[in-house]
């Protein structure tokens, strides 16, 4: 399977329709990059015309930002929008809802302005275009599933359907934890938690979040984030349930219907 | 004459008092920095009536909403009857509308009368709430002491308002024979049968002053009370911010010193910082450096702990509590403000004491700061998750402080929880939030294997 990058497109005198941002767990993190992986099966598999940036793409800032440090913050975004404004960006999809928030939201006001969506809402578009099909009868017709809404996709941008719908078609029973939606529980990575112990208290915030999960008595978790994958992996983990419950990404989920 | 010239002296004295103090709330509101409210005004104007009229965000919990519906209500509607009173207060008329009005003020007071039932009821549950039930969010380590002693004066003053209103209706009805119908009055003036002319006329006497003295109280008490959300929750819902809740305020001065680091101004424009100068505070260390709209926040909040009750950091026993930062945000804005009214020139700045005459917010310095009141620790808990932004019924931004003050410890006093330090450098010098010895496209590279 070949990924381009947009330096070997640009070599081409090529420049795609979307750039792929793949954010740093997407690159680095070895659950993450399953995600990645699958993500770039999909656009491979419709034929889209897209890139990544490879070796010159950054973090884009959010945890650094989160965390108070603005300094690097500006470093990184400032960069990376030189990159992009570099290659005339006008489209970008990316599987991580920090980074989505943060180049949609946040790199206007240094002069970064283009066209985000969240890798979710572009799935979503490409089964209403028919572009993906689902398999009947798929390995999750049938099972039970829940839905993570992380904080950055859902409660601070707003998206809560596309990945719904998603789900919905692949045929298998969604069941709604309590806090969802504009109530989702943070799965307690955000605000750069990631990189801290948590400060003392009674529980960790992903053994909060996956209990109530696990109430549900979903097989599966879905999750849209690479932060949330980690820290619902581990609250089951934490809960011993690993033999029984699964936590995957979307594009996993499509991917695996599939048999890409 | 007596009644109406104690009635104007006690209103020219509770109604001065009272402006004293919103005057000095505004000052103190205004004790921080500016901060341009942008957007658009028509979306502003939507907010205050869906949000602040009409309650929209309340009802995202939908029983504690319609008991506080009830008392929102007839506190509104009950400014009708205030009107009279004042009217009635002044020129010594006995109900000076009743005349002219006949049947619609039958109709104005009876809708009130039923409106003041339900607040009547709403308000024993809520003591109820507070005090038997003991809800938790009311019980969280912040509302021990002053707040919960405040809540539950709030309520009993509602009590009494109501109780006084239906002490001065039910007496004036058994003294006209019933003839004004109100609705509810009508069932209560049975109980003064046999009570001799003079003595109904007192009892509506006590009713009406009471009325009154409790108004006159309330409005005295709100500047120094959680309560006062009933007014700032119309400004602060009209000057919320607009923009994306995912957009952490852009730091231009850092920007432009990183943009010329890099080499990207353009045309020889001077962004580089004036290296003479006392090095730059970035961040709040106090409410100074808090805008104006943060302040204003927390003195339209109510304590009513929803944000705390959806913080994922609170639930699972972390110390931060949203409501908690915007208490001591108030109350550090509260103290530095009687402060600065003493005059005491020792609270001025250390630097400035030999020439300052006057003590003012620029040279103000106490010793203290927000950090006395909020630790590092409840800063440190957040996730910036914007359930508490989600969850506030009057639209406050308990997260934009939050973040000011971790930008304060970051970048002024270049502290922080150490196990940031690596995440930083590896940004700083890897592009990326982990160390690692590979590139950031080998997976790439694996594939094509």
């Amino acid at each position: 399977m070949k990924v381009p990058t947009m330096a070997e497109l640009a070599a081409e005198g090529r420049s795609p329709e979307i750039l792929f941002w793949v954010g740093c767990a997407g690159s680095f993190d070895s659950r993450a990059q399953k995600v990645t992986i699958a993500f770039c099966k999909i656009l491979n598999a419709v034929g889209m015309d897209y890139a990544i940036l490879g070796n010159e793409e950054s973090c884009t800032g959010d945890p650094a930002r989160r965390a108070g440090n603005e300094f690097i913050f500006q470093m990184s975004a400032l960069q990376n929008i030189e990159v992009l404004n570099g290659y005339e960006i006008k489209k970008i999809v990316t599987a991580c809802p920090h980074c989505f928030n943060t180049i949609k939201n946040e790199y206007p006001a240094l002069g970064g302005n283009y066209e985000v969506i969240h890798h979710t809402q572009l799935l979503q578009e490409l089964i209403d275009q028919g572009r993906i099909k689902m398999k009947e009868g798929g390995a999750f017709e049938g099972k039970k599933i829940t839905y993570h809404d992380s904080c950055y996709l859902g409660r601070i941008n707003g998206v809560y359907e596309a990945p719904r719908k998603v789900l919905e078609a692949l045929d298998n029973e969604l069941v709604e934890m309590k806090r969802c939606r504009t109530k989702g529980l943070c799965c307690g990575a955000g605000g750069a938690q990631m990189f801290k112990e948590d400060e003392p208290g009674d529980k960790r915030i992903n053994i909060e979040r996956v209990e109530e999960a696990l109430d549900t008595k979903a097989e599966i978790i879905a999750a849209n984030c690479p932060f949330c994958i980690t820290m619902m992996q581990d609250g089951v983990k934490g809960k011993d349930k690993q033999e029984d419950v699964m936590v995957y990404d979307l594009a996993e989920l499509i991917v695996n219907n599939n048999g890409l | 004459m007596i009644q109406q010239i104690a009635f104007l002296i006690i209103s020219i004295l509770a109604i001065g008092l009272a402006t004293k103090q919103f005057l000095k709330i505004r000052r103190n509101v205004l004790l921080g920095k500016e901060e341009e409210i942008g957007g658009d005004s028509g979306r502003r104007w939507r907010n205050v009536f869906l949000v602040a009229f009409g309650q929209s965000k309340m009802f995202k919990r939908w029983i504690p909403a319609i008991f506080h519906f009830f008392i929102y209500a007839a506190f509104v509607i009950t400014q009708i009857e205030l009107i009279e009173i004042f009217i009635d207060g002044l020129t010594g008329i006995h109900r000076f509308f009743w005349p002219t009005l006949g049947g619609f003020y039958t109709f104005v007071i009876s809708f009130i009368e039923i409106l003041s039932v339900l607040a009547f009821v709403a308000t024993v549950i809520f003591l109820i709430r507070r005090n038997i039930i003991k809800t938790p969010r009311f019980e969280k380590p912040e509302m021990k002491g002053w707040p919960k002693q405040d809540a539950n004066i709030i309520l009993y003053l509602e009590i009494f308002l109501i109780v006084f209103i239906f002490l001065m209706n039910s007496a004036d009805m058994a003294s006209h024979n019933n003839e004004y119908g109100f609705a509810i009055s009508q069932y209560l003036s049975p109980i003064w049968s046999g009570a001799s002319e003079s003595t109904l006329h007192l009892m509506e006497r006590i009713g009406w002053w009471g009325h009154v003295m409790v108004v006159f109280a309330f409005l005295n008490y709100l500047p120094i009370s959680k309560h006062l959300h009933i007014l700032l929750a119309f400004p602060n819902t009209y000057y919320a911010r607009q923009n994306s809740r995912g957009e952490m305020e852009n730091m231009p001065e850092i920007m432009n010193e990183v943009k010329s680091m890099m080499g990207l101004t353009e045309g020889g424009e001077e962004a580089m910082m004036d290296m003479d100068a006392e090095l730059p505070e970035f961040g709040a260390k106090d409410i100074f450096d808090l805008s104006w709209k943060n302040i204003l926040d927390a003195y339209s909040c109510t304590e009513c702990g929803r944000c705390t009750s959806v913080c994922p950091a609170n639930i699972t026993g972390k110390k931060l509590s949203p409501r908690k930062i915007l208490m001591d945000i108030r109350d550090r804005a509260t103290e530095v403000g009687v402060k600065l009214d003493s005059g005491n020139l020792d609270y001025v700045r250390e630097d400035l004491k030999a020439e300052a005459k006057k003590l003012t917010k620029d040279n103000f310095d106490d010793g203290k700061n927000l950090f006395d009141f909020i630790s590092k620790e409840e800063l440190h808990a957040c996730t910036t998750c914007n359930a508490c932004v989600e969850a506030c019924p009057v639209l406050i931004n308990p997260l934009d402080p939050i973040l000011k003050m971790r930008r304060y410890e970051i970048l002024t006093l270049s502290e922080g929880p150490s196990e940031w330090l690596p995440m930083f450098n590896a940004i700083e010098n890897s592009g990326a939030v982990w160390s690692m010895p590979v590139e950031r496209d080998h997976w790439r590279k694996e594939l094509e294997e």
